[in-house]
């Protein structure tokens, strides 16, 4: 692919050849990218099939694409999080928003108690999960974020705080219901990707894809977002809107990740420094496909790694947020230096 | 013509601008002057929309900013703010390229492009252009904004500090810039100067402020007397005439 894309006539002026070169390395970057990721994919499929294999890849094709939908929803989220904020540092993750979808869970067995949901229809009962998440993320975000900015560290402060409340009340929640509730409300909280509901599984591949879309119609305005909002309305972006529509789109997309499988708190804020700085770009539109196919890739690889050579059970998020909460503070201290 | 009525603006208790009427005719060059606190910088992000008024409204030859759809008036009027930190990081050429985003919607056509360059080579950001912004300096930085604020090419241009951090030759250089966009292409060229001499060289109307209201304007030649810089800043100013300009002098 490098030399197919490196094979174009020298531009004449200057500044349309750094033009070209720069956007011949961000192809460059997304098309090793997206080897990388098929090639992650592809491994974890097929490496070590032995026995009936057809059985085996129905059960793979199941995981995979979890991680796909998981993968593709926490890198959304998190750029546009990171976007709309205006800071590198912070992503819904940190800002204890799946905590939040956590703590809906709960709340709903919590107050319907366990029969109620088991005879409910478990995509309408998601759908009002997700409502419910979307109205409390916005008003959430309008009080930390709202009037004027706010430092940095109060907020990250804030968000772990957050974080914490809404772990302890979930788990105060789930020591008030009664046991046979809470056997139901634990097999939906721990789900991982060995063990994904296939129904909601097809119901978040559709509302992640719908939303990527919305959101790569908006990539453009997004881009123009991140100068911030004074250079965005001077711009004629109507930065208000923008925000609103990036805000419920990012509670969408971390009701479902959270939802498939449970919060993975540093992924978000992985991908998707590490996409804006392999691709070197501001635009959205590269910086979100970057970071999907990152986010993917960590995934399978890291899953495949975990499964097949090291022969482990341990979870995956485990790992992810081990490396991640290091490259946070990494980050934290480099930001503290400016 | 941008038409200012009975605009107030309040933070808390205090009106930090004070139901301030103003018509700015088109064509030429506004400078607005002021002690520090005087409502400057709030009037001129009012009338820029970016910051809503309390009361009052202001139109720009007949749109009421509060009303009109952000992009249409976004190819009328452009503004520059003070502070203008930013969390992305951009290349100079990038940044100048955001000026033509109300007139390509971010699909940079060949004859963008060539605006885009005309504007880097004025402001001498050549060398720089491919440098990302937190690499330079503070008046490097200023010029690279001014070039894409004159990029987005409007009727109307507002400036908060177009001259802060630069260099005596490069404010001269923006002030020349801004009056010929003035007087060779008819545009209305609106700021806020906090040296009167640059004000009095190049503007043809002083709009003089104190504690949220307009307290005096005019011509360059009404504005630049003792009485009326004493009346503003609260000092002793003497203005001399040197070649033809009238200079205040306040340093001692």
């Amino acid at each position: 692919m490098t030399a197919a894309s490196s094979i174009t006539t020298p531009p004449a002026a200057t500044s349309s050849s750094a033009r070209a070169a720069r956007r011949r390395r961000e192809r460059r970057v997304l098309t090793a990218l997206a080897l990388l990721a098929a090639a992650a994919v592809a491994g974890f499929c097929l490496i070590g099939l032995a026995g009936n294999w057809e059985y085996a890849l129905g059960i793979r094709f199941r995981k995979i694409a979890t991680m796909v939908v998981v993968g593709v929803a926490v890198a959304f989220s998190s750029v546009l999080f990171q976007t709309v904020t205006g800071n590198r540092v912070l992503t819904p993750g940190i800002m204890g928003f799946d905590q939040l979808f956590v703590l809906i869970q709960t709340l709903v067995v919590f107050l319907f108690g366990a029969l109620a949901l088991s005879s409910a229809d478990p995509r309408l009962l998601f759908a009002g999960q997700v409502a419910v998440m979307v109205f409390f993320a916005v008003a959430l975000y309008r009080w930390l974020f709202g009037r004027r900015a706010r430092d940095l560290y109060v907020l990250v402060l804030a968000g772990v705080v957050f974080g914490t409340l809404f772990g302890s009340l979930s788990s105060l929640a789930s020591r008030l219901i009664n046991p046979n509730d809470f056997v139901v409300l634990q097999d939906s909280l721990f789900a991982s990707f060995n063990q994904v509901d296939p129904g909601l599984l097809t119901l978040s591949a559709v509302l992640v894809a719908a939303t990527a879309v919305w959101i790569a119609r908006l990539a453009r305005r997004l881009d123009v977002v991140a100068l911030g909002r004074d250079h965005a309305l001077n711009l004629g972006v109507d930065h208000a809107s923008v925000v609103n529509r990036s805000l419920v789109a990012v509670a969408v997309l971390v009701s479902v990740s959270t939802a498939l499988v449970g919060p993975i708190t540093f992924l978000g804020l992985l991908v998707a420094n590490l996409a804006r700085q392999l691709t070197g770009t501001f635009r959205h539109g590269t910086v979100l496909t970057a970071a999907a196919l990152l986010s993917v890739t960590v995934l399978a690889g890291g899953q495949l790694v975990l499964e097949r050579v090291f022969t482990m059970n341990t979870a995956l998020s485990v790992i992810i947020n081990f490396v991640g909460g290091a490259y946070f503070i990494a980050l934290l201290i480099r930001e503290s230096r400016r | 013509m941008i038409e200012i009525k009975d605009v107030t603006k309040r933070y808390g208790d205090t009106a930090v601008v004070d139901g301030v009427s103003l018509t700015i005719a088109p064509g030429g060059v506004t400078s607005i002057i002021g002690a520090n606190g005087a409502g400057k910088s709030t009037l001129l992000s009012v009338v820029s929309r970016l910051t809503p008024a309390d009361g009052g409204t202001v139109t720009v030859d007949g749109m009421d900013v509060a009303t009109t759809p952000g992009d249409r008036l976004a190819r009328r009027l452009a503004v520059l703010r003070q502070d203008n930190h930013m969390s992305v990081r951009l290349t100079v050429r990038e940044l100048v390229a955001f000026g033509r985003f109300p007139h390509s919607g971010g699909r940079l056509t060949a004859a963008d492009h060539e605006l885009v360059d005309e504007a880097i080579d004025y402001f001498e950001l050549g060398d720089l252009a491919d440098r990302h912004l937190d690499q330079l300096s503070g008046g490097q930085r200023q010029r690279a904004y001014v070039a894409m604020v004159l990029c987005q090419d409007t009727d109307y241009v507002l400036l908060d500090e177009p001259l802060n951090n630069l260099d005596m030759r490069h404010s001269v250089q923006m002030m020349r810039r801004l009056r010929r966009m003035a007087d060779d292409y008819g545009k209305t060229v609106v700021m806020v100067v906090h040296d009167i001499n640059f004000a009095s060289c190049h503007s043809d109307t002083i709009v003089a402020m104190k504690r949220g209201s307009v307290i005096a304007r005019g011509t360059t030649a009404e504005m630049m007397t003792p009485e009326v810089l004493n009346a503003v800043y609260d000092l002793d100013i003497d203005v001399h005439e040197i070649g033809g300009r009238r200079i205040g002098v306040y340093f001692s």
